[in-house]
């Protein structure tokens, strides 16, 4: 396994340097996912009419393979980081959406009611009560959203080597360094596998009162 | 817009209708490409969950598993595969079975453990061995959510299938990748527009399974 670490120059980064890129490649769109779809997750649940429309919208959305997604990027916003998070941030929609949705609509209407007879007002209860019980169902959302976000940049590199780790694939074909491919699939599969511990961990911060033993 | 143009034109070309390259070939392609890993994929998830799920053990590991498979990059696994194994169906196949089989997995689980006991305790007071309980009893009524499971899978291999064109295959991708080096957009959008149509092709194929196999009491409930 000699040269496992060794990059070639050509990818203009060290091995860390290439984790920090697909970190921020694939967790910006995550984060911005996450962003755009509380909104949406509020208005489906207060308007049931909008829930079966929004979730037609973007399964269909999901179904267009990554790889054409970003082609067809290329020509508004050029062969860059942002092609590839843009269909990322789109996909983390599909898994968010639904998650959030189910864990708001989870809460019982007997705590709801309780909290509108304390005096809280929508917004506050929308924040203090509706969220908080919400977030087990959607740390799960994000942790599916995390993972496949991670281990779709590496497609990235099939347009001008804007994938990160996944860059490391090309250059094992044209350098015939195979340790490489191995490499890539590796850390990026690693990566994948801390982010979701960590989000399981950030679970158990938020939610001191569920049990401890579901590690699911 | 650019891209319906580009669609206008990409169908409209009566040269993209046959041969090795045209539109035909390709869809069928694809389609065996999408079968086989979706049936290696279920051939693998589905006993592993239904069993599981009906003894109710293992569901850590099996969640172990199918956070292991959804971290494992699918294209790569792709590349990685072809430089070891070399140009064939292998190397396609692998990448595509261990990323079908998480969701199908899960959800089965998920599905079997969802069941309502009582009328599984019913069925075994009436007598009913473990085999009957499992496929008369708690099949029929979990059956809508494990439709959903092979559903999701299904949609994403079709999607993820594209890949496949990156080692020489054939497939829908095919158009993609080589309109990608050509600069032939045409070609990448048409490719585009084959596949999603595909999905939601696989949508209605499921739904319409569900329509025909999921008894109209548990529909209904």
């Amino acid at each position: 396994m000699s040269g496992f670490f060794d990059i070639p120059s050509d990818l203009q980064n060290t091995y860390f340097g290439l984790i920090g890129l697909h970190l921020r490649e694939a967790l910006i769109p995550v984060l911005a996912g996450l962003l755009v779809s509380l909104p949406i997750a509020q208005l489906c649940v207060r308007f049931r009419w909008l829930y079966p429309p929004v979730l037609g919208v973007t399964t269909i959305l999901y179904a267009i393979p990554s790889l054409a997604f970003f082609v067809v990027l290329i020509d508004y916003t050029g062969q860059t980081e942002t092609t590839v998070m843009i269909p990322l941030a789109v996909y983390s929609l599909v898994v968010l959406v639904p998650a959030i949705v189910d864990g708001v609509r989870s809460v019982p209407a007997a705590t709801l009611a309780a909290a509108t007879a304390m005096g809280l007002s929508p917004v506050r209860r929308y924040f203090q009560v509706q969220l908080p019980i919400a977030v087990p169902a959607i740390i799960a959302g994000l942790r599916v959203a995390t993972v496949s976000s991670i281990s779709l940049v590496s497609v990235g590199m099939l347009i001008g080597n804007q994938g990160a780790l996944g860059n490391l694939l090309n250059d094992a074909n044209i350098y015939h360094r195979p340790e490489l491919a191995v490499n890539s699939v590796v850390t990026t599969a690693v990566l994948a596998i801390l982010a979701d511990a960590l989000l399981v961990l950030v679970r158990r911060v938020l939610t001191p009162w569920m049990p401890k033993e579901s590690t699911r | 817009m650019n891209v319906l143009n580009f669609i206008h034109a990409f169908f409209s070309d009566s040269s993209h209708w046959h041969g090795y390259d045209g539109i035909p070939t390709r869809v069928w392609e694809h389609i065996q490409y999408s079968l086989k890993a979706l049936a290696y994929a279920a051939l693998i998830g589905l006993p592993i969950g239904l069993i599981t799920g009906h003894y109710g053990r293992g569901g850590n590991t099996l969640a172990l598993i199918a956070t292991a498979g959804r971290a494992l990059p699918s294209f790569g696994l792709l590349v990685l595969m072809f430089i070891w194994l070399g140009f064939g169906m292998l190397p396609v196949m692998i990448p595509l079975v261990i990323l079908a089989v998480p969701p199908i997995l899960v959800t089965t689980y998920e599905a079997m453990r969802s069941v309502d006991p009582s009328p599984v305790d019913a069925a075994r007071g009436m007598g009913m061995p473990e085999s009957r309980v499992l496929f008369q009893v708690e099949l029929p009524v979990a059956l809508p959510l494990i439709l959903s499971g092979l559903r999701s899978a299904a949609i994403q291999i079709v999607s993820t299938a594209t890949i496949a064109a990156y080692v020489s295959l054939g497939g829908l991708g095919r158009y993609i990748i080589d309109g990608l080096y050509q600069k032939n957009y045409e070609k990448v959008v048409g490719g585009a527009t084959l596949v999603a149509a595909m999905a939601l092709a696989t949508l209605g194929i499921f739904w319409v399974v569900q329509r025909l196999t999921v008894s109209p009491g548990v529909r209904g409930g």
